[in-house]
């Protein structure tokens, strides 16, 4: 029998892969993927605390946080397409050369 | 009818633990693949099989939203600036900072820890099945407390996406610096450049016709102008190594990259007229003495 138990475990377990993404890869696609990828994780968990308490507040929580992390790509990829127009590299090392 | 519910619990269940391997493997290969692409594809496996794991938890709406925002938008997005940004944009292996792989594997352990003793802790028992909005109704359920509990968050949501699609469309647009080159100044410039007509083709007078194949110079050297940047990058990172890297692939490799950036460009201009001269130079001195092996054939 799965319970929502199992459903924090795995969200859990996603959320990890993901942060541990962040801290890992240099190229910032890459890492906005692994920020939706944690994000993922998250609505998965609320999604199954709403199943646990028998409510639909957590979905709902689950919809706003989707129309958040949406707006949040749009907003991270143009700033991104910015700075490859002028510094011709998507790493998340080079930018700090802006402060010399 | 104990059957039949047993029954469905081992539907779910062997659901439920293929799911949760196939996105955990999914999630593992992101972090691992190296290049971009991949990374995008397998982020999509790990959003469809959340949307089907939504769907088992009784959310069908969200299961839809998930598979047409997330799958449908959000990634169709990264892939666009994907090609934008460069689809051979693969991750350096060199680390910047000494130690941060292992430090990150470190924090992540840590908190993986972390979070299993807090939701262990917490204890989670089986979902309840009364009260709640589930199945045919979720929807109208979901309208109701959207439009009626979270109606102010759902009015700065509006705002916040049309702040969104303002700010994307402040940052993206690019601002001419120079004035656009006229077809008259563009071909003087092909002229003067020694080179009038265009880069030879991929495959041109080769012994085959993939499009990794350069084409051949009358004089029976490869041209490596006629093979994509995109392409010579993936032949390099995988295979020969440093000692095919003469002064004259060298220079090739400067001009094609010369070339490239006038391509993404658009504005054409100065680095386009000296790529070609520059390359000119690298292939004739070329000869056999950079023959990769994939030449070599």
């Amino acid at each position: 029998m799965i319970s929502p138990g199992h459903y924090v475990a795995l969200s859990v377990i996603l959320f990890v892969i993901g942060g541990v993404g962040v801290l890992v890869r240099r190229n910032a696609i890459v890492v906005f993927m692994c920020v939706e990828l944690m994000l993922n994780a998250v609505n998965l968990a609320f999604v199954a605390f709403a199943r646990l308490h028998g409510t639909l507040d957590g979905q709902v929580i689950a919809f706003f946080v989707m129309v958040v992390a949406a707006a949040e790509v749009v907003v991270g990829l143009a700033i991104l397409t910015a700075i490859f127009r002028t510094r011709r590299s998507a790493s998340v090392d080079d930018p700090n050369l802006l402060k010399y | 009818m104990v059957l039949a519910a047993s029954a469905a619990d081992t539907t779910r269940s062997i659901t439920f633990w293929l799911l949760a391997i196939i996105s955990v493997a999914a999630g593992l290969g992101m972090v691992l693949a190296r290049r971009a692409v991949h990374c995008a594809v397998l982020l999509a496996v790990v959003m469809l099989s959340l949307a089907v794991l939504y769907a088992m938890l009784g959310a069908p709406f969200l299961a839809f939203v998930q598979v047409i925002v997330y799958t449908g938008a959000v990634l169709m997005l990264f892939l666009f600036v994907m090609m934008i940004v460069g689809i051979s944009s693969a991750d350096s292996i060199i680390e910047t900072i000494r130690g941060q792989r292992m430090a990150a594997a470190l924090a992540g352990i840590g908190l993986l820890v972390l979070l299993t003793f807090i939701v262990g802790h917490a204890a989670i028992g089986p979902g309840t099945r009364t009260g709640a909005a589930y199945g045919s109704s979720n929807i109208n359920g979901l309208a109701t407390l959207i439009f009626t509990r979270y109606v102010f968050p759902f009015e700065i949501t509006s705002a916040l996406l049309i702040t969104a699609a303002l700010g994307a469309m402040v940052l993206a647009h690019a601002e001419r610096t120079s004035a656009k080159p006229t077809q008259r100044r563009l071909s003087r410039q092909r002229v003067a450049s020694g080179r009038p007509a265009p880069l030879p083709g991929p495959g041109t007078y080769a012994r085959h016709n993939a499009v990794d194949m350069p084409a051949l110079l009358p004089d029976g050297s490869v041209s490596r102008l006629s093979v994509s940047p995109v392409i010579t990058g993936l032949a390099r990172g995988a295979g020969p190594g440093p000692a095919v890297r003469t002064e004259a692939l060298r220079a090739a490799d400067t001009a094609s990259a010369g070339t490239a950036s006038a391509g993404i460009n658009g504005t054409g201009g100065g680095s386009h007229d000296s790529g070609p001269a520059g390359a000119d130079s690298g292939d004739a001195g070329s000869g056999d003495a950079d023959s990769t092996p994939k030449e070599a054939r």
